[in-house]
């Protein structure tokens, strides 16, 4: 299947990019890894005039300490973070979250920045920025990460704003992803991340909703002292998902039970 | 518009003018006439496409052949050297790593970035490293044995004499 024909330029730097998305107005799409706007293109489910492949920025591509903060490059690949030891050390969820992205092909390809700026609900970083509180940085401003996914593939980023870098707290406490699949490469049927931080609990669920879930009312009953099988059974609540070929709404909201009963059991064991 | 896109691909340069939208793997197969490379879904699935850029594996179905610009690409094509087969190829056929043959070449060069990341990967560790590729013929008991021995070959033991072949012959 071939893409409808698009104009292209390589950016070599943000101030560039930020320039040529400006020319091309607001069919233009940012070109990082490629790997969910490609499929869509294939399918035509995509059609951007044109594409600012962004690839050739190297300052794009970091993992630095900060402080107490973990500032991830937007252009940062699966595989570079999945195997960082800076990330394993200060953030060891997002480096085994890395490594359930797709597979190593993908993982070769695929970028933290495009995962969060295309913002599909079955993505799995924005599960961690959402209940990490992390700060998604572009080139104009700083978006605390609970204001910056709005809707299905819908962020708070304007035509010619471009991600930077994804900031994270510090936090190697016991955490864990669980994530649901028929196939190790699959999107997350529904996923559920755990990390103790800060004396609590934070919940997350992956592809429950139109955008990650943070699961507050978890977080509360474990602290006010529930077991997880307990607590998890709060994991559906107030959710609405979306059915799909691979799961009814009822089961999406029965899996984000089970599996938070799970991350946050063997959390506990890490 | 036109862009020129200038790859070393096995070891040979090349140099075309495309279109942006040409996926790589069509510029492979149609421009460069390296029809090893497989189309098998053409939804970034079943990794048949996969071929080194840098060293790296991905799925060629999944660039544009524009990314390519300046890169230094593997395919299966380049694998075999002076007419005997890469220890990888050689195990596929030892161990019968296929029935179809149809996702092989996509396996071989999966199975070769694995093994350059790691030498001696444990079997979970080869399942693991393969899950980018499907065989729909569902030998995937064999390709592992085939990953198992080509680990073992490449890791000094020498390919044993009297197994060089042609890479177009049957296996038969």
């Amino acid at each position: 299947m071939i893409p409808a024909a698009f104009e292209y330029a390589r950016a070599s730097s943000v101030e560039e990019a930020s320039k040529l998305l400006n020319k091309y107005g607001e069919d233009a799409k940012v070109l990082a890894g490629g790997h969910s706007l490609i499929p869509l293109m294939r399918l035509r489910l995509a059609q951007p005039t044109a594409l600012v492949d962004i690839n050739g920025i190297k300052e794009l591509d970091h993992i630095k300490e900060d402080g107490n903060k973990l500032r991830i490059g937007a252009l940062t690949r699966h595989v570079t973070i999945q195997s960082s030891s800076v990330v394993k050390g200060k953030l060891p969820l997002l480096a085994e979250v890395a490594g359930e992205v797709g597979d190593n092909q993908v993982r070769n390809m695929g970028t933290m920045g495009g995962v969060i700026a295309h913002a599909d609900a079955a993505g799995d970083y924005p599960t961690l920025a959402l209940m990490l509180d992390a700060d998604i940085v572009t080139n104009q401003r700083t978006i605390p990460a609970h204001d910056f996914f709005k809707d299905l593939f819908t962020t708070a980023l304007g035509p010619d704003e471009i991600v930077t870098e994804v900031v994270f707290p510090v936090a190697n406490g016991p955490h864990k992803y669980v994530k649901f699949r028929r196939r190790l490469f699959d999107w997350a049927i529904v996923g559920v991340a755990a990390q103790k931080m800060n004396g609590g609990w934070r919940i997350g669920l992956t592809n429950v909703g139109v955008t990650p879930v943070r699961a507050n009312a978890v977080e509360e009953a474990l602290k006010k002292g529930a077991k997880p099988e307990e607590a998890a059974e709060h994991a559906s609540d107030g959710l609405d998902p979306a059915g799909d070929l691979r799961a009814s709404p009822e089961y999406k909201k029965h899996l984000a039970r089970v599996l938070t009963k799970r991350a946050i059991q063997q959390a506990q064991g890490t | 518009m036109k862009h020129k896109v200038a790859t070393t691909v096995n070891g040979r340069r090349y140099e075309h003018e495309v279109e942006a939208r040409l996926l790589l793997v069509h510029h492979l197969r149609d421009n460069l006439g390296l029809t090893g490379t497989h189309i098998g879904c053409d939804t970034s699935q079943c990794g048949a496409c996969t071929i080194l850029v840098d060293g790296n594996a991905v799925k060629s179905c999944t660039l544009f052949a524009v990314q390519a610009e300046g890169r230094s690409l593997t395919t299966i094509e380049g694998m075999a050297k002076d007419g005997e087969l890469h220890p990888i190829q050689q195990a596929f056929w030892d161990e019968h790593g296929l029935q179809c043959g149809y996702c092989t070449p996509g396996f071989i060069m999966a199975a070769s970035y694995l093994l350059s990341q790691n030498p001696n990967p444990t079997e979970d560790e080869i399942r693991k490293g393969l899950e980018g590729n499907l065989c729909r013929c569902t030998g995937y008991v064999n390709i592992v044995k085939a990953v198992q021995t080509a680990a073992r070959t490449m890791g000094g033991a020498q390919v044993p004499a009297g197994k060089k072949a042609a890479m177009t012959t049957g296996g038969e």
